[in-house]
């Protein structure tokens, strides 16, 4: 009796334990959200938004990041939709079973988890100095499209497999050729989590500071990119600017920065969550 | 006529390669129309993108690391102890306290995650109800989320002013020790939702089988379900560490940008990823030797990652246990 009392209580011990693990990390988050909102609002109007940077800390803005950043993830958008969705639509559902297949599969995996900081050395090497692109938002683009594409396959595929097959050969048995197939049941029916997987990757994208700066993105910019030719920077890179500079009004700056950024990411996962539980169907 | 037989080898050639990348039983059903063969050759362009990609990256930095390692051997590369490529008359490219830096990052951040990780996903998936991971799983989701340039401003301005030097007043503005602390709370999300995954892939009965045999839900959480899926939380272990070897806007900017081997945690150290975004920063021209140098520590970090991401998958590959 006395053992199954101690057995029961280990496992009350370690219920507490386990659960005061998460709220240690859900801690750990609201924290971190107060003290950069917290920081970020004190600094933050609407003049914020409407100024470039400035070597006064009361008097920088967020205008040429901002819209950096909406110039590059609007150029990555459609192009990393178009690849991504293809790739995985090939390796689901035109693909045979042999070792090329498993060869681009294992690839893409790979690919998901090499470090950031790589792709930029890729973006600097290939895009900004072989294609002779220069430092420009094209290059910043592709950069970052060839960066999240192994994530958008991946869940893509996830989205591709999770349509039962019976869908599909209802289809073929109406008479529909295979692409008929893919494109007219199997993609409309995998589409909404295509989506939700693929909003996910772009917020990832509008994060990511480490490439942009390695391919060569400004950090001082006063101007707005006229065309995808032109230099740029985007809002990472500027509050990582802000952040480096050791007056500490301009970390007020980075924190307004950062909120504006947050706010952005929280909307994305919000539509993404709506997506998922509005329109996706299980099976 | 001997021409014509060349041209039937090359097309059967390209049959066989067709063969190869597109399943027979496909491509019987899409034959008739024209448009069929196109949007297979579209699809698979797509899909080579993501070879050139692999490609691309194995081309730029060995082509570049080639060319510093004209200038400077190997081994004086990889076992050198003192990193000095950019100022002044001693120059020295002894790449080990980059690596003892970012190993130094990376174990603390492991120190962190893995436990914390580990322990949350058992309690998703063994003691908590479907509504408590509900509301749970969008709010983790949300800590992946977080930009990483955040995550160092976080460290620099909170953690390290707030939280280490309360309790240890020896630390420096810029030290080792916040900078693995936001790194560890980074890839925290990902050892959660991967672990997690690995427990739910067990299959009920087996769990069910022992909570019949009388067991506690602690008993069956680290008896039964952490050995059976003892691959893939090994593998999602491997992914995150490879995730913090290669984090760099955190060590940017909270871990300083001294190169140095030391013993302690306080003390500003230099990792391999923000040694290469420091010459990017600044104005190092191109082709000199100091700019070849963020190629051979770029290739380093780009071995190491790769080396362990295919130790994690040859890990959940070779000893998944296989549930009928």
């Amino acid at each position: 009796m006395n053992r199954l009392k101690r057995r029961k209580m280990l496992d009350k011990i370690f219920k507490y334990i386990f659960l005061g693990f998460i709220f240690a990390g859900i801690l750990v988050l609201f924290v971190l959200l107060f003290d950069v909102f917290r920081d970020g609002f004190k600094m933050m109007d609407w003049e914020f938004f409407t100024r470039y940077d400035s070597r006064f800390p009361e008097r920088a803005g967020i205008k040429a990041g901002l819209f950096g950043t909406i110039y590059v993830i609007g150029l990555m958008i459609p192009i990393t939709f178009v690849v991504g969705t293809a790739t995985a639509i090939y390796l689901e559902e035109y693909a045979p079973i042999n070792w090329i297949t498993e060869t681009i599969r294992l690839n893409v995996a790979n690919l998901a988890g090499v470090p950031s900081i790589i792709y930029g050395m890729l973006g600097l090497g290939i895009l900004v100095r072989t294609l002779a692109l220069g430092r420009s938002v094209l290059a910043g683009a592709l950069t970052l499209s060839l960066l999240v594409l192994p994530v958008v396959i991946v869940s893509a595929q996830e989205a591709l497999k999770s349509v039962p097959s019976s869908l599909r050969r209802a289809s073929y048995g109406m008479g529909a050729n295979h692409w008929q197939t893919v494109s007219k049941v199997v993609l409309p029916a995998a589409l909404p989590s295509i989506i939700t997987g693929f909003i996910l990757a772009i917020s990832r994208a509008i994060g990511e500071t480490a490439p942009l700066i390695m391919m060569g993105a400004l950090t001082f910019v006063m101007f707005i990119p006229q065309g995808i030719m032109d230099s740029f920077t985007v809002m990472p890179i500027q509050i990582f600017n802000w952040t480096s500079l050791p007056k500490t009004e301009y970390h007020y700056v980075a924190a307004a920065g950062s909120t504006v950024l947050l706010i952005m990411l929280f909307i994305l996962n919000g539509i993404a969550t709506f997506i998922r539980y509005k329109y996706e169907v299980k099976y | 006529m001997s021409k014509n037989n060349i041209k039937k080898e090359k097309s059967s050639f390209i049959d066989k390669l067709t063969n190869k990348l597109f399943d027979p039983k496909i491509r019987y059903m899409s034959s008739g129309k024209n448009r069929n063969r196109w949007v297979q050759y579209i699809l698979i362009l797509a899909a080579l993108i993501t070879v050139i990609t692999t490609f691309g990256i194995v081309y730029i930095l060995v082509s570049d690391s080639v060319m510093f390692f004209k200038e400077i051997s190997v081994i004086d590369f990889l076992f050198g102890k003192v990193w000095n490529p950019l100022i002044g008359p001693n120059k020295s490219y002894g790449v080990l306290p980059l690596v003892m830096g970012t190993l130094y990052i990376t174990f603390g951040a492991a120190l962190i995650a893995l436990p914390l990780g580990l322990g949350s996903a058992i309690y998703l998936s063994e003691y908590a109800s479907p509504r408590f991971k509900k509301i749970i799983k969008p709010i983790l989701e949300i800590l992946a989320g977080v930009p990483t340039v955040v995550y160092g401003y976080f460290a620099l301005t909170f953690i390290t002013p707030n939280i280490l030097k309360p309790l240890f007043p020896q630390a420096g503005t810029f030290n080792a020790l916040s900078a693995s602390i936001a790194v560890g709370i980074m890839i925290l999300p990902m050892v959660v939702s991967l672990s997690e995954d690995a427990l739910n892939a067990v299959p009920s009965q087996i769990r069910e089988g022992a909570y019949g045999l009388g067991s506690t839900r602690f008993e069956v959480a680290t008896r039964v379900m952490l050995p059976a899926s003892l691959s893939g939380i090994l593998s999602s272990f491997i992914l995150a560490i490879s995730r913090a070897i290669g984090e760099t806007m955190i060590v940017a900017i909270a871990a300083g940008m001294r190169p140095q081997l030391t013993s302690s945690f306080l003390k500003p150290i230099q990792t391999m990823t923000s040694y290469i975004v420091q010459v990017s920063l600044g104005d190092t021209p191109v082709g000199s030797l100091d700019y070849y140098t963020i190629f051979a520590v770029g290739l380093l970090l780009f071995l190491m990652t790769l080396s362990l991401n295919l130790v994690s998958h040859i890990i959940l590959r070779k000893y998944r246990e296989v549930y009928e």
